[in-house]
């Protein structure tokens, strides 16, 4: 059991010394012997969000699913390299795949909230899954809650069914679900493509408010969410019968004006992808 | 509708041929299984008739004794001795069919899942005769050291009090040879809306750090909870109505047995099959009223699964 300080006063940071760092070092992934990524490199500093773009199909979704584990529950799923939390190895070092998951939380594309809880049960469940034992948890749930851009349209109706809420609502359920075991990272697949440009909005509000407190990692198909949203930019690209890999990466403003290489100006112009 | 030219266009003369054919055939299939349903019902009513006329229906349904020569019957200890079947039945069937489906769907890689599943088929074909006779030959010896020690140690409660010390064809015996009869039934059920747990929720219980247990938990079992109840009612059904197996393994009694442990058990069905030959038109009449009570008794069980399984199939669970 693992005891949350939920109580500490002027203060919401994950751990005492803030976000984590999240390094990938020369990652493969592989599906069966489909070759899906190779040798990516990438470092989602803390303080930043950084975002992942590029065509469908690169990779860039496979890579966020390596980074908290989730690829191997795919049974063909294998992977080589190194993606380090805080300078400890996720796959080598003595972290379990459930502890890895609660400290590096994920968002999906379609929201997810669990349609037979209510929404405080929602906000609490990571906490449940893991044998967290909160110190007060009307205190996590509205703290979550309010971190998401949820809490003032929900307050009075905190034990209504989580999936009666509208998408983008539920969807920033799910991201105050992933707030409330108070993650070091979140990743966040795609999280906007399922929502409405107002509900888009407010998830990007939400995850300029969040990514003081947590290292954010989004996926997008959205050049201008991109642009929005992130300090950092990796982008990937996979051509024909090749693996994805990361083309360039580096400060969005830069990635945007004056890229390296032709094809990332190409890709941020919507001149293919 | 503004003028002629705005006429409704009738869709059901433009319905092609093959669509008029298909939907007389299945509409005729459908009917025929009601009218089979409603013809068995009529026939149970009209040859009931004469027994029921004799007692009324009230005390033919708490009358304890079988004796129709003397006008004395009712299902009152049948009915009864029945429930308390197909609930032993239930009591052992579900936890282990639970688990046994979980294994598939959840624990199994995809070859040993399918494996699994055609095992469970299988079982489910084996010939009602063939429990039967493995509970007579087989479990009765082996079961009775059990038995007495349930018998000597949870005697406080009155269903494993004996009175005698014969444990053999008693209701504990007849409900596990029916749990192993019901349990493929439900094994499949629950596998099947194991299966269709949305793997949105899945993955959104792991990625916060759940264990695939707590993820069964959390959202395999909530999602599959109707199907769960909806499998179970049809295993009960299937319990109550069990008669080969039960007339071959129990010690047939007629009075009502509150001792599941003791010997002497009984069932509406098996009572049937084995007073018939020696029956009376009386009697006849009579065991079509029992059999009526037992249609009736599983018909009620059906519909309640049905209901259940479609209100939960509304609210976002699996449907069946």
């Amino acid at each position: 059991m693992t005891a949350i300080d939920t109580t500490r006063p002027g203060s919401d940071a994950a751990n005492k010394d803030g976000p984590s760092r999240l390094t990938a070092h020369g990652v493969h992934a592989w599906f069966g012997n489909h070759h899906v990524l190779a040798d990516v490199n990438l470092d989602m500093t803390p303080l930043e969000v950084t975002a992942l773009i590029g065509p469908s199909g690169c990779g860039k979704s496979t890579f966020l699913r390596l980074l908290n584990r989730m690829h191997e529950l795919v049974p063909s799923a294998t992977l080589a390299g190194h993606i380090e939390l805080d300078e400890v190895d996720i796959y080598r070092g003595d972290l379990s795949a459930t502890e890895v998951r609660r400290r590096i939380g994920m968002v999906f594309q379609k929201p997810n909230p669990f349609p037979a809880m209510s929404i405080a049960q929602n906000v609490l469940a990571g906490a449940k899954l893991g044998g967290i034992k909160l110190a007060d948890r009307d205190a996590t749930v509205e703290r979550a809650l309010t971190r998401a851009g949820l809490w003032n349209e929900v307050k009075n109706r905190l034990s209504m069914n989580g999936g009666a809420l509208s998408g983008g609502q539920q969807q920033r359920l799910c991201i105050a679900r992933a707030l409330a075991i108070q993650p070091e990272v979140l990743l966040m697949d795609e999280p906007c493509s399922a929502l409405d440009p107002t509900s888009t909005r407010r998830v990007e509000e939400t995850i300029g408010e969040i990514c003081s407190e947590v290292t954010v990692v989004i996926v997008t198909h959205n050049m201008q969410q991109a642009f929005r949203v992130s300090q950092q930019c990796a982008f990937f690209l996979a051509t024909e019968g090749e693996p994805g890999h990361i083309v360039e990466s580096g400060p969005t403003e830069k990635m945007f004006s004056e890229p390296d290489d032709q094809r990332t100006l190409d890709y941020v112009n919507g001149r293919f992808g | 509708m503004a003028g002629t030219g705005s006429k409704l266009i009738d869709f059901e003369v433009r319905r092609p041929r093959q669509d008029v054919i298909f939907r007389a055939t299945a509409r005729v299939a459908g009917a025929m299984t009601l009218a089979l349903m409603a013809v068995i019902f009529v026939a149970l009513l009209v040859r009931s008739y004469r027994a029921l006329h004799l007692v009324g229906i009230g005390k033919f349904l708490t009358t304890q004794q079988w004796v129709p020569e003397a006008g004395k019957f009712g299902v009152g200890s049948l009915l009864f001795n029945t429930v308390m079947i197909g609930v032993v039945a239930l009591v052992i069937a579900v936890p282990v069919s639970l688990c046994a489906a979980l294994l598939i769907s959840e624990y199994s890689p995809p070859a040993v899942s399918s494996a699994l599943k055609t095992l469970v088929e299988l079982l489910a074909a084996m010939p009602s005769v063939v429990f039967g006779y493995w509970g007579l030959e087989y479990l009765t010896p082996r079961i009775r050291p059990l038995s007495q020690w349930l018998a000597n140690h949870l005697a406080f409660l009155p269903i494993f009090k004996v009175t005698s010390s014969s444990f053999a064809g008693s209701t504990f015996i007849a409900g596990i040879v029916v749990a192993l009869m019901v349990s493929p039934v439900l094994t499949a059920v629950a596998q099947e809306v194991f299966f269709q747990a949305p793997s949105g929720q899945r993955e959104a219980a792991l990625a916060l750090g759940g264990t695939k247990w707590g993820m069964i938990r959390k959202v395999v079992l909530p999602f599959g909870r109707g199907g769960i109840v909806g499998g179970t009612m049809l295993a009960f059904g299937r319990a109550v109505g069990e008669t080969v197996a039960v007339v071959v393994v129990i010690s047939a009694t007629a009075t009502r047995q509150v001792h599941i442990l003791q010997s002497g058990a009984n069932s509406i069905s098996a009572w049937i099959a084995e007073t018939w030959g020696e029956s009376n038109p009386i009697g006849i009449s009579a065991l079509m009223a029992a059999g009526l009570t037992l249609f009736l008794l599983t018909l009620i069980v059906n519909a309640a699964a049905s209901v259940i399984v479609n209100r939960t199939a509304k609210a976002g669970g699996p449907s069946l």
